[in-house]
């Protein structure tokens, strides 16, 4: 008995408003972060994620104050991500209350950002989130890239070795995205975690493709994930936190 | 009215730890604060921190905060968390090596490289999440701290580093991560762990509760 493997629910957030929809039966206002972070505590959630989708930068501070109520209300880890540029950012971020920022795209154009971050706040509070995307052919051996904006922009950085740069620049922690499974319900892509994971020495945490159960085991178990997150299939009651935790269990995984 | 210091040296997120002391402790006055005269006239100190040691030192000694912190631990109930465990250790390795407040005598040393546990599986350091918490030794100040919490509950880690008390009497609760170690210290008035309380959920919450309402004793 040790160390649980996580379950992170990912809610997206658009100018202080959970979008998507969260489909609950006791919910108040599905849109409310606040309403939305006090259920999934309540519900066992491990930790929660929030991804500020703000596109408007007339709307970019929104994502303040909702930080400061869900961290006032829910005593659970809240990692924050979306439009973090600076270490500045990230300092505020947390002063709001987030206990881990995730930082993306701005990594990818300027990498010294997350040693700059992390020197300032600890490796524990920076995570540094990779959407990688499967270059190889069929017959060559398997080659991811990292690619920016929603996938579309290959980098043509390799993702196993930005994953290990990022760590050795003092990421606590990597948030995998594979962007070809990414809204599929298809499963995590299994074999590019099981290579981040096994690249690196810090925790990985699996994202893209959930459509059920077993998908969260397997991120795990052949995956070598330490956290899966996943967002329609909690977030339409399609399964319960409860049920995702029953269910790893059943598996051999160790769960809180 | 009772009054709550949270000891803030400009290192890392007191706002989750304020709210969740003003959650458990309704009627006190809970005041984010690096006045010294502020943290010497409260009932009751609680110091979180994150960061590396260096620099949590380093923004102790600029506040003035040190012989502060040395002399109120002595007084008053006093809650370390996290980095606010570490720097009341005597010495940390972190930052190439650091003199740290020696209210408990030890060091803190980074997790080893890489660290693989009795399966043979690697571990990842940061230790980041839930585990569990056994609790140890038998006190007054135990008791009253783990009140309501089952032995083996689990709490939220983030940390590199841990602490190696040179006293196995200080020892308040063990976890298993690769090896046995030290996460939660008491001595005194003093009640310090190296997991999360304010993340922990309703276990976390259960202990700073009962940390609210110790009254100090050993």
């Amino acid at each position: 008995m040790g160390l649980a493997k996580r379950i992170i629910p990912c809610l997206d957030v658009d100018a202080g408003r959970v979008v998507k929809g969260v489909n609950f039966v006791d919910i108040r206002d599905a849109g409310d972060p606040v309403s939305v972070a006090r259920q999934y505590n309540e519900a066992g959630a491990d930790e929660l994620t929030f991804l500020d989708i703000t596109a408007s930068s007339d709307n970019r501070d929104t994502i303040f104050p909702v930080v400061e109520q869900v961290a006032s209300e829910v005593f659970i880890p809240l990692t924050v991500g979306g439009g973090v540029r600076e270490v500045a950012d990230v300092r505020r971020l947390l002063n709001a209350g987030a206990d881990k920022v995730s930082i993306n795209t701005a990594a990818v154009f300027n990498p010294e950002l997350v040693q700059q971050a992390s020197d300032k706040v600890g490796a524990q509070c920076i995570v540094v989130a990779i959407d990688a995307k499967r270059v190889s052919a069929d017959d060559e051996p398997l080659k991811w890239e990292i690619f920016t904006h929603g996938g579309r922009r290959a980098t043509g950085i390799d993702a196993v070795e930005w994953a290990q740069r990022m760590a050795g620049y003092g990421a606590g922690e990597i948030l995998l995205t594979s962007m070809d499974r990414d809204g599929t319900k298809i499963g995590f892509n299994l074999p590019l975690t099981r290579a981040i994971s096994d690249a690196v020495e810090i925790p990985v945490i699996a994202s893209g493709g959930v459509g059920n159960l077993q998908h969260l085991a397997d991120g795990v178990i052949e995956g070598g994930a330490d956290a899966v997150l996943a967002a329609s299939i909690f977030h339409f009651g399609e399964y319960t936190i409860a049920e995702a935790k029953a269910h790893m269990a059943s598996q051999g995984i160790e769960v809180r | 009215m009772e009054r709550i210091a949270v000891v803030d040296y400009g290192m890392g997120n007191l706002r989750s730890v304020s709210k969740a002391v003003e959650h458990v402790a309704p009627n006190a006055t809970v005041v984010v604060t690096s006045d010294s005269a502020t943290i010497q006239e409260a009932d009751r100190v609680v110091c979180p921190g994150q960061g590396a040691a260096a620099d949590c030192m380093q923004a102790l000694n600029a506040h003035g905060l040190s012989s502060v912190i040395q002399q109120v631990v002595h007084t008053r109930p006093f809650m370390g968390i996290c980095m606010g465990l570490q720097v009341l250790l005597t010495r940390s390795e972190e930052n190439g090596g650091i003199d740290c407040l020696n209210v408990l005598p030890g060091r803190v040393q980074r997790f080893e490289s890489p660290l693989i546990d009795a399966d043979n599986t690697r571990l990842k350091v940061p230790h980041m999440g839930w585990n569990i918490v056994q609790q140890q030794g038998a006190s007054s100040a135990r008791e009253a701290l783990w009140h309501g919490i089952d032995n083996g509950s689990r709490f939220y880690f983030a940390h590199s580093y841990y602490c190696v008390p040179e006293t196995a009497e200080q020892v308040a609760g063990t976890t298993d991560y690769g090896l046995s170690i030290a996460v939660a210290l008491t001595e005194g008035s003093v009640f310090a762990c190296q997991f999360h309380p304010e993340k922990s959920g309703s276990s976390g919450l259960q202990l700073l509760k009962n940390f609210v309402s110790w009254d100090g004793q050993a």
